[in-house]
């Protein structure tokens, strides 16, 4: 069979899997539609929690960032696995704890201010949209390589079955979705690794194999080593940028996941704390699996790409390749005329481009694996990509419909009302990131790196000081927040678009890249937040009262209805 | 109440240590150093930054977990048992 109908038969039953689950799971009152009831399982939750957190960007982008970045790509493998460390240890217990449906929530009452959570709902919102138009770019990329249709069609169905389940079931519908999405999109990732692990290496667990020899007896890393300085690339296993910088940006990284809101409500969907702590563990392994794989995938990717094209004749080239070059992700450029491909680092000699994302999808091809697997890999990355949109889609609409309307706009709004406005949000985010999904703003990649910076920089330290200091009170936690953010968005806006004057390189504070600032701006946010507590009232006893309690870890469940 | 308060910050603190030691410091700060010594075809810092690290996140994780239902049971704070 080829490779288009292995490929429609895939996505057809995880698709009707999915929308099966949906039908199942209704949500039929807001505790349903915001935390799935809260009685979900921690295995289960460990699995959602996975699926919701591995995006587009972890299954297709990952390893073919690693791939061309080598040791530089390390920032993504600790900084997105690290933040589940504190994750764990210092907020889901405590957020689970105090008990409600939102991150704003949280923030809105511990800093007795509805400016505090309006603040909250404006990060939520913008850390959110920024995020899944690039979850919805990404269906639209899987469909139009692997289907043939064109990406507008491609997102048009993805956004119809996110809309199906999210809005049908809320959290409900979209933790056991996500479960399922978990199991298909994991083994999607696994079953090529292991091919191609045992077609170059003889192991079958690519996190050895890719430290193991070759059939000569030369280690893989080596080899890639020795390859990439005979094309004047910089090593593979050294990297070049600084120091500083890798540290900033792996903090960012760790911080902002760790203050996404998205993965945070996940934590409040179980019954209780010690709940809470088990389901960070589960998720970890989860995500530890596909994340220990990808930098397994990103050198066998790189070394058979660079074998298969260097210097090789262009009319020799296998089928995968002329089929990428029509989607203009793979272009050749025989600027010395001799029909020969050269693929060197020196910009004026080079005569190949390889877009980082088709690393992952061409993979299968490129080891030339059975077609059905080539095909698993296009059902894996929608699974990525819808699992994520929808997490986001959720807070969205729970920003939305909970945070402002119920606790800010209209308190006595009722159930069935509230409901019905979370559904409509739904819908409305799901279209606006359908549009920025078909036209997708050129800023994408930057204003992801800038949802990272904007969690690390508001949510994180407003969530652990008002956890771990009792007399953090509101005047220092508002602060804090606006002065994170706007640093946040001031050295972004400076350094990616041009405002303010602008600059390059060689302007950055310190040397540090607009995509490791979050850092800074988190400990600006600490260092206010602190101060300014200093010389401000303490919070009232009642909120005092609260810190204590979310303390204790007993008695979670009680404390879930409003 | 307090007791159990400063036991957990205690865990916190050490298991913290333990994961910014193996991310920041093997993986980032002395990775030079620990490239130094192989083990197979991994320089160490470079597995570390790339392998090593995730696998003791997931450790630190199931050591927390531990601690702290064993300090839960200890201050009766502890709840019926789920999966």
């Amino acid at each position: 069979m080829s490779i288009q109908i292995w490929t429609w038969i895939l996505v057809g039953v995880t698709f009707s899997l999915y929308i099966g689950i949906a039908i199942w799971s209704r949500a039929g009152s807001t505790k349903e539609f915001y935390v799935a009831g809260g009685g979900v399982s921690p295995l289960a939750n460990g699995l959602a929690t996975a699926a919701d957190w591995m995006s587009a960007a972890s299954f297709i982008s990952m390893a073919g960032i690693i791939s061309f970045e080598g040791y530089d790509g390390s920032v993504y493998l600790m900084g997105w696995t690290g933040g589940y460390v504190l994750l764990a240890l210092l907020l889901a217990p405590y957020l689970r704890k105090f008990g409600k449906f939102t991150v704003p929530d949280f923030i809105g009452d511990r800093y007795y201010s509805n400016t505090a959570r309006s603040v909250a709902v404006f990060c939520a919102l913008l850390v959110s949209f920024t995020y899944v138009a690039g979850q919805m770019q990404g269906v639209g990329i899987v469909f139009s390589r692997f289907l043939e249709v064109d990406i507008t069609t491609g997102v048009i169905i993805g956004m119809v079955i996110v809309l199906f389940y999210a809005v049908l079931g809320g959290m409900k519908g979209i933790t056991y979705t996500q479960v399922a999405q978990y199991c298909v999109l994991i083994f999607a990732f696994m079953v090529p690794a292991i091919f191609i692990s045992i077609q170059m290496t003889g192991h079958f667990i690519p996190q050895l194999g890719f430290g193991s020899a070759d059939e000569n007896g030369i280690y893989l890393l080596d080899k890639l080593d020795g390859l990439h300085k005979d094309l004047g690339f910089s090593s593979y296993t050294t990297g070049s940028k600084s120091k500083l910088d890798v540290f900033c940006i792996t903090a960012a990284l760790m911080v902002g996941t760790a203050g996404l809101p998205h993965v945070i409500v996940r934590f409040f969907t179980v019954k209780k704390v010690a709940d809470a702590r088990k389901s960070a563990g589960w998720a970890l392994l989860f995500i530890a699996i596909l994340y220990t794989t990808a930098p397994a995938i990103s050198v066998f990717s790189r070394t058979n790409l660079i074998e298969t094209v260097n210097d090789k004749k262009y009319a020799d080239m296998p089928e995968w390749f002329k089929k990428w070059e029509t989607t203009g992700l793979i272009t050749f450029n025989d600027k010395n005329q001799d029909q020969v491909i050269q693929y060197v680092a020196n910009k004026e000699l080079n005569e190949l481009e390889v877009n980082r994302d088709i690393m992952v999808l061409a993979n299968p091809e490129i080891a030339g694996l059975p077609n059905w697997v080539i095909a698993l890999v296009a059902a894996g990355g929608l699974a990525a990509a819808l699992s994520t949109a929808a997490g986001l889609l959720l807070v969205i609409s729970s920003s939305v419909a909970h945070d402002l309307i119920k606790r800010m706009i209209n308190p006595k709004i009722s159930e069935k009302g509230e409901l019905i406005a979370a559904r409509a949000a739904a819908v409305v985010a799901v279209c606006v990131a359908g549009y920025f999904g078909i036209n997708p703003p050129g800023f994408v990649a930057a204003v992801v790196a800038l949802a990272f910076g904007l969690a690390a920089a508001s949510f994180f330290p407003a969530i652990v000081l008002g956890i771990f200091y009792r007399k953090i009170n509101k005047q220092g936690a508002i602060s804090g927040m606006i002065i994170g953010i706007l640093l946040m968005l001031f050295y972004m806006t400076k350094f990616k678009f041009g405002w303010w004057f602008g600059g390059t390189k060689v302007d950055w504070w310190f040397g540090i890249s607009p995509e490791g600032f979050g850092s800074i701006a988190m400990m600006a946010n600490f260092i206010v937040s602190i101060i300014v507590s200093k010389f401000t009232p303490d919070p009232p006893k009642e909120v005092q009262e609260i810190v204590e309690n979310i303390r204790i870890p007993s008695g979670a469940g009680a404390a879930h209805n409003h | 109440m307090q007791a159990y308060w400063k036991q957990n910050l205690k865990y916190l603190i050490i298991l913290l240590s333990i994961w910014f030691t193996v991310s920041f410091g093997a993986g980032i700060l002395f990775v030079d150093q620990l490239n130094v010594i192989k083990i197979g075809g991994f320089k160490l810092g470079f597995w570390f930054a790339q392998q090593g690290a995730i696998y003791t996140f997931v450790i630190l994780i199931l050591i927390y977990i531990r601690l702290m239902n064993n300090l839960d049971k200890k201050y009766g704070f502890h709840e019926e048992d789920s999966l």
